[in-house]
C-alpha cells in the first residue's frame, strides 16, 4: 500500500475516534451531569394529579349546636376543553344544556372564560382558576338533571354532573355571628405560591379562611385534600396510578361562644343602638362582648352593622363587597369588637385609681376637692356637664365619674415627674398601669386582623414627635399653601400647630396627662380589650388572653385538643386596692352613674360592679356611649362591655342592654334570680365539650334539644 | 489483480481467519437492537390491542436473513462480488427510481424511501445503495495500473460519478441524512485510496457550499424539512410540532441516568411519549431504560465494529479490499453519530437508522452484507 493511503487511513481513525468521543462526552453530560433536572422536566410532563377536596371543618358552639357545616349539592361542570376543540365550540351543547339548567347559554358562556382574559366578566362570574380542569356552572341541580346529563353524553359532550359539598352556615337560634364566624375567599397567587411545596399546599380553586374562625383556624379546618397521581401517556389516556391518598377531612372547631347567648347580644346592641338614636344620637355603630373573667373565654360578642354571612357562600360580586367595606355603608365587614378604636373615657378610671394607689395616693376616706372644673396649664378642664361634688372620696368619685377629682391625681403625678421638665426616668404611673392592663398591644384572641390601640402617655408623645417631627418643621417653614388658597384662617392656625409641635410637640403636657387620668385625648382601645381590663379587676389582676374557640376535635372524635387559657400577663395590684375599686364599682349601680339601667335589680343576689363612659370622640361627633362590668362581684365570673359609637351616655344608651344580658345570664326576672331561666345551659359555661363519634355525628352538651325548643321560643325566629 | 479464493479450501481454516471478535460485537448490537425494538415497540402494541412482541418477531428474522447473507457474502470469491457488483448496483438504482414513482413508492413523515413488498413488509432501496456505492467505488478506486498508484482524475471522476448518480436519487425522495451518510462516505473512500489533497479540499468545500446553497435558495426545500434541520438547535422554539420530537427524546434519554429504569420500566417509553421510536429514536429507549451504562456501551460496541473495520483496512494487501473496508468503517460510523447525534440533540433531525440496532430489514440486510464482505477481505489477508 502506499504511503499516502496509511497516511490518509491515520488520519480517518483520528477523526472516527473524535466522533464517537463527542457522542460519548455529551451523553455523559446529559445523563449524569443534568439527569435530575431532565427527570424532573419529563415526570411533570407525563403525571397528572387529580385532587379530591377534604371536607371541611364544622364550627360548632360550646353545646354542640353547628354554626358552620357542610351540605352536598350537585354541580353541573363543563371541561372547556372539550368544548373548544369542537366544531362550534361547543354552542349547540351549551344551548342544549341552558333549559336544563335554567338559565341561557350565553351566561353558561360568561362562566366559562377564564378571569383577567379577553371578554371575562367580573368574579365571582368568571372562572378563576385553570381552564384545564372542569368548571363548575351550576349547582343545586335536581337528581333528574344530573342523570339525564350523564345519561346523554352524546348530546353533552364535556359536561359532567357530580356531587360537591359546600358550607353551610344555619340559622341556629337566629344568631348571626358574622364577625366572629368569618368568611371563605378564593386563594389568591401570592399564597398559592407562598405554600407550593408545604405541608398546607393550595389548590387553585381552593377556598381559604379570610376572616374570622374560618381564617384563624384555618388550617385545622381544612384537612389534607386527597391526591391521586396519575400517569398519562402522550394522548393524556391514563396508563396507571402511582399514588392515591384519601382525603382527611378537616377538624371540628368547638367555640366557647354560645349561640343563644349569641342571639341575646346580638338583640341588645341593635337595643343600644335603638336607644341611642330615639334620643337623637347618631349611634352608627357598637360592639358587646361577654367574656369569662376566670380563662378569657369569649362567650359572645357581636359588632354593629353586621352584614349576613351567607353572602359569601356564593362569591361575593364586587357591589356586595364595596357595600361591605364603603364608609358610606358603615364598613359592616368590620368587626368594632376587635378592630374598632375608641376613647375609653371614664371606664378608664379604674386603672388611674390603680395607678393613684401605687403611687400612694391615699384611697380609703381621704377626700378629694370635686369642682366642676380646674385649671390645668392654661386650660380649663371641666367636669361632665359642670357638676361639682364637694370634697369626695375616690371610691365616690368613680360612682359619679367626677372627672376633676382625675385630672387633679393626673396632674399631680405629673408635677411629681417634673412637669414640662421631666426628670430622668419618670415614674407616669398611670401610663405603666395602662400598659399592665394591657392596652396599647394586641390582646392575641384567635380572631385576625386585631387593632392594639394606643395608651396616650409620654411614650407615645416621644414616639409620635420622632415620627413627625420632620414633617411638623416643614409645614411651620412652607404652611400650608393649598389650604391658604380657600381657607387662609385655617392654614394660618394649622401652620400655628406646626411651628408649635415642630419645637416642642414630644412634651407629654399636663394636659396630657389630665386627659389620660379619665381616658381621653390620645387613648383608645378595643372594646375586647376593656372587657379584658375589667375581667382583670374582676379577678384580681390576671390578665387572660382572650379566646373565641374551646377545643379543636379531629373529624373522628378521636383527638381533642382543648384551647388552654393563656396568662399573658399579671396586673400589680394589691387586693385591698382591688376591693376598693370592686366596692366603689358596684356602688355604681347601687348609687352611682349606673343606677339607672339597674333600677329594681336584684343586686344582693347578684351584685354587679360596673363603670359608665361617654368618650368624647370629636369636635362634630356625639359621645362614645360605654357600659363596662363585671358580676357576680362577689365572686366574679362575666365580664360584659357594650359600647355604641356616638351613642350618648354610657348609662342611658348601653346600661340597659348590659342589664339584659345579666338578666339572660343569671335567670333573673324582675327582681327574681332563677338559674333555670339562664340562657346558658346548667347557668353557667359548659365545662365539658360536645361529643363527636367516629363518623362524625355531634351529640350536644346536656339536654339541649329541650333547652333549645325554649330558647327558640325566647329568642328564635319571629321573635 | 483479484485472488480467487481457491486455496482456502478447508473450512477449519476459514472459521480460523475470521475476524471472530467483529461478528461477535455485530451480533450483540443486533441482539440489543432487537430487545430495545421489542421495548419501544411493546407499549404502542399493547395499546392498540396488537400482538405485543410482532415487531420483535420480524426483527428476530430479519437478523437470521442478515446473518446467513453475510456468510454468503463472506465466501464469495471476488471474481464473483465483482460480477455481482453492478448487478447490485443496478438493481439499487432500479429501486430508488421504483421508489419515486407516485403508486409505488411510499410516503413517510415527507420521505419516499419505501417500497411496500406483500406481507407487510416494505424495502429501503436507499440502504442497500450506500452499500453498493462502496463495492462500486472501490472497484473502481482499485482498478489502477499498480498497487501502489494512486487514482488518476478519471477513476475518480468515475468514482464521484457512481456515487452521485444513487444520491442524486435519494435526494429527491429527499432523504437528506442518508445523501450526507453517502457524501461522507464517499469522501473517506477516497481519501484513503490516495486522492490527492485538491480533490478531497474541492469536494469538502463544494459540499458545505451545496449545503448552504440548499438553505439558503428559497423553495428547494419544504418548510418543515428546514424547521427539521434546524430546530435541533433549539427544540423549544416550536415545542408542539418539529421540536416535539426532539423535547421528548431527550427528556427520555435525561431521565435515564447512571443505571436507566430497567427495560420495560421507562415512562417515556411506556407512555409513548416518542413517536416511531423503534426506528430513529431507537437509542432514546437505550437512553432511558438501560441509562449511561447501556447507551454508552452501545457507543463502544459501535466503535469496535468500525474499529475492526479500520483494522481489516489497513490489514488488507489488496486495494479494492483496504477501500472497501474504509467505506464500510465511514458509513457505519458517520450513520451512527448522525443517528445518536441526533437523539442527544446535537445533530438535526436527519432520518437515518442506527446501525444494527433500529428496526428495519433493509438496513439490517445491508450492514451484515458489509459485515460479510469485512470478513471476506479479512480473510484474504491472512493467506
Amino acid at each position: 500500500m502506499n504511503e499516502r493511503s496509511t497516511h490518509r487511513l491515520v488520519i480517518l481513525r483520528v477523526l472516527i475516534i473524535s466522533l464517537f468521543v463527542v457522542l460519548l462526552g455529551r451523553l455523559y453530560s446529559m445523563q449524569i451531569v443534568d439527569g435530575d433536572e431532565y427527570q424532573n422536566r419529563a415526570s411533570d410532563a407525563r403525571v397528572r394529579e387529580i385532587v379530591e377536596p377534604a371536607t371541611r371543618g364544622v364550627i360548632l358552639d360550646q353545646m354542640g349546636r353547628t354554626l358552620v357545616g357542610n351540605r352536598s349539592t350537585i354541580i353541573v361542570s363543563i371541561s372547556k376543553t372539550t368544548l373548544d376543540a369542537l366544531e362550534d365550540n361547543g354552542d349547540s351543547v351549551l344551548k342544549k344544556l341552558a333549559p336544563l339548567l335554567k338559565t341561557s347559554a350565553q351566561s353558561l358562556r360568561d362562566k366559562l372564560i377564564v378571569c383577567g382574559t379577553e371578554g371575562a366578566k367580573k368574579p365571582p362570574i368568571c372562572w378563576n382558576g385553570s381552564p384545564y380542569q372542569p368548571i363548575p356552572v351550576a349547582k343545586d341541580i335536581s337528581i333528574d338533571t344530573a342523570v339525564q346529563i350523564m345519561e346523554r353524553q352524546l348530546d353533552f359532550p364535556g359536561v359532567s354532573a357530580s356531587s360537591q359539598t359546600e358550607r353551610e352556615i344555619p340559622n341556629v337560634l337566629n344568631a348571626n355571628l358574622a364577625h366572629i364566624l368569618g368568611y371563605l375567599g378564593p386563594v389568591n397567587d401570592e399564597e398559592l405560591a407562598d405554600r407550593n411545596g408545604t405541608d398546607h399546599e393550595l389548590q387553585r380553586t381552593d377556598l381559604i379562611g379570610r376572616a374570622g374562625v374560618e381564617s384563624y383556624y384555618d388550617d385545622v379546618l381544612r384537612g389534607v385534600p386527597g391526591i391521586t397521581t396519575l400517569s398519562i401517556d402522550r394522548s393524556m389516556a391514563v396508563i396507571g396510578t402511582l399514588s392515591k391518598t384519601k382525603p382527611q377531612p378537616g377538624s371540628y372547631v368547638v367555640l366557647g361562644v354560645d349561640a343563644a347567648l349569641q342571639r341575646v347580644v346580638e338583640d341588645q346592641l341593635q337595643a343600644a343602638i335603638n336607644r341611642a338614636r330615639a334620643q337623637g344620637f347618631r349611634g352608627d355603630s357598637g360592639a358587646a362582648v361577654v367574656m369569662d373573667v376566670t380563662n378569657g373565654q369569649v362567650l359572645a360578642m357581636a359588632s354593629y352593622p353586621t352584614y349576613n354571612p351567607r353572602i359569601w357562600l356564593d362569591g361575593v360580586t364586587e357591589s356586595e363587597y364595596n357595600n361591605l367595606t364603603s364608609e358610606s355603608s358603615n364598613a359592616p365587614l368590620t368587626s368594632r369588637a376587635i378592630q374598632g378604636l375608641f376613647a375609653p373615657a371614664s371606664t378608664f378610671k379604674v386603672i388611674t385609681t390603680a395607678a393613684a394607689a401605687q403611687a400612694k395616693f391615699p384611697l380609703g376616706s381621704t377626700l378629694y376637692p370635686c369642682p366642676s372644673s380646674i385649671e390645668i396649664g392654661n386650660r380649663r378642664m371641666e367636669n361632665h356637664e359642670s357638676h361639682a361634688y364637694g370634697n369626695i372620696s375616690v371610691a365616690r368619685a368613680i360612682e359619679v365619674s367626677c372627672n376633676t377629682v382625675f385630672y387633679k391625681i393626673g396632674y399631680d403625678m405629673w408635677l411629681r415627674d417634673g412637669g414640662n421638665s421631666p426628670i430622668g426616668n419618670p415614674k407616669d404611673p398611670i401610663e405603666k398601669m395602662a400598659k399592665q392592663f394591657g392596652l396599647g398591644k394586641k390582646t392575641g384572641i384567635d380572631l385576625p386582623s386585631e387593632s392594639r390601640g394606643r395608651v396616650g402617655g409620654r411614650t407615645f408623645k416621644t414616639d409620635q414627635y420622632a415620627k413627625f417631627k420632620d414633617l411638623w418643621c416643614y409645614r411651620s417653614d412652607v404652611g400650608y399653601p393649598d389650604i391658604a388658597k380657600s381657607d387662609p384662617v385655617r392654614a394660618a392656625y394649622l401652620k400655628a400647630l406646626a411651628k408649635e409641635n415642630c419645637v416642642d410637640g414630644g412634651i407629654f403636657r399636663g394636659g396630657d396627662a389630665a386627659n389620660l387620668s379619665i381616658g381621653q385625648g390620645d387613648t383608645v382601645v378595643t372594646p375586647l380589650q376593656l372587657a379584658s381590663v375589667y375581667s382583670a379587676v374582676a379577678n384580681g389582676g390576671t390578665l387572660w388572653t382572650p379566646h373565641v374557640a374551646k377545643a379543636v376535635v379531629s373529624a373522628d372524635g378521636k383527638t381533642v385538643t382543648t384551647v388552654k387559657p393563656k396568662v399573658r400577663g399579671k396586673v400589680k395590684i394589691s387586693t385591698a386596692v382591688r376591693n376598693y375599686i370592686n366596692d366603689a364599682l358596684q356602688g355604681v349601680i347601687t348609687d352611682g352613674t349606673g343606677k339607672s339601667p339597674f333600677y329594681g335589680w336584684p343586686q344582693s343576689q347578684v351584685p354587679v360592679a360596673a363603670k359608665t363612659g361617654s368618650g368624647e370622640a370629636g369636635a362634630d361627633r356625639d359621645p362614645t356611649s360605654w357600659f363596662a362590668s363585671y358580676a357576680p362581684a362577689n365572686n366574679p365570673r362575666y365580664a360584659v362591655v357594650v359600647m355604641v359609637s356616638e351613642g350618648g351616655t354610657g348609662s342611658l344608651t348601653s346600661g340597659p342592654s348590659v342589664r339584659k344580658i345579666y338578666e339572660a345570664l343569671f335567670g333573673v326576672s324582675g327582681s327574681s334570680v332563677d338559674p333555670k331561666n339562664s340562657v346558658l345551659y346548667n347557668a353557667k359555661p359548659s365545662t365539658v365539650l360536645p361529643t363527636i363519634a367516629s363518623d362524625g355525628a355531634v351529640t350536644k352538651v346536656g339536654g339541649t334539644q329541650i333547652a333549645d325548643a325554649t330558647l327558640i321560643r325566647r329568642y328564635g325566629r319571629g321573635n | 489483480m483479484f485472488n480467487v479464493l481457491g486455496n482456502q479450501s478447508t473450512v477449519e481454516s476459514l472459521w480460523r481467519r475470521q475476524d471472530w471478535f467483529l461478528t461477535a460485537t455485530a451480533l450483540i448490537l443486533t441482539t440489543i437492537g432487537s430487545v430495545l425494538v421489542w421495548a419501544a415497540t411493546r407499549p404502542r402494541q399493547l395499546a392498540l390491542e396488537a400482538d405485543p412482541n410482532a415487531y420483535l418477531k420480524k426483527q428476530l428474522m430479519f437478523t437470521v436473513a442478515s446473518v446467513v447473507l453475510a456468510v454468503v457474502v463472506s465466501r464469495a470469491k471476488y471474481p464473483l462480488l465483482r460480477a455481482y457488483t453492478p448487478i447490485l448496483y443496478i438493481a439499487g438504482l432500479v429501486g430508488l427510481l421504483l421508489v419515486l414513482l407516485p403508486g409505488v413508492g411510499q410516503e413517510t413523515n415527507g420521505i419516499r424511501a419505501w417500497i411496500p413488498l406483500p406481507g407487510g413488509f416494505t424495502l429501503q432501496p436507499s440502504e442497500f445503495a450506500k452499500l453498493a456505492i462502496v463495492i462500486g467505488m472501490a472497484l473502481v478506486l482499485s482498478e489502477t495500473s499498480s498497487s501502489t498508484a494512486e487514482p488518476g482524475n478519471r477513476e475518480i471522476f468515475t468514482a464521484l460519478t457512481v456515487a452521485a448518480i444513487p444520491a442524486g436519487l435519494i435526494m429527491l425522495q429527499p432523504d437528506l441524512g442518508t445523501t450526507l451518510v453517502i457524501g461522507v462516505t464517499a469522501l473517506g473512500l477516497l481519501s484513503v485510496s490516495g486522492a490527492s489533497a485538491r480533490w478531497l479540499l474541492g469536494l469538502g468545500g463544494g459540499a458545505i457550499v451545496g449545503v448552504v446553497t440548499v438553505m439558503a435558495i428559497p423553495g428547494l426545500l419544504k418548510d418543515y424539512q428546514k424547521d427539521r434541520l434546524t430546530v435541533f438547535l433549539d427544540p423549544n422554539i416550536d415545542p408542539l410540532n418539529a421540536g416535539y420530537n426532539l423535547i421528548q427524546v431527550k427528556l427520555a434519554i435525561g431521565s435515564g441516568g447512571l443505571f436507566g429504569t430497567g427495560l420495560f420500566q421507562g415512562p417515556q417509553t411506556n407512555g409513548r411519549f416518542v413517536p416511531e421510536q423503534q426506528t430513529d429514536f431507537i437509542y432514546s429507549a437505550a437512553g432511558e431504560e438501560l441509562g449511561f451504562v447501556g447507551a454508552a456501551a452501545i457507543i463502544i460496541l459501535l466503535f469496535i465494529v468500525v474499529w475492526r473495520a479500520l483494522r481489516i483496512a489497513s490489514q488488507a494487501t489488496d486495494r479494492f479490499g483496504r477501500i472497501a473496508a474504509t467505506g464500510i468503517a465511514c458509513w457505519i460510523s458517520f450513520q451512527a453519530f448522525e443517528n445518536i447525534g441526533m437523539n442527544l440533540g446535537i445533530m438535526p433531525a436527519t432520518g437515518v437508522p442506527l446501525p444494527f440496532i433500529s428496526y428495519g430489514g433493509s438496513s439490517l440486510l445491508a450492514l451484515w452484507m458489509a459485515i460479510g464482505l469485512l470478513q471476506n477481505i479479512k480473510m484474504k489477508i491472512t493467506d
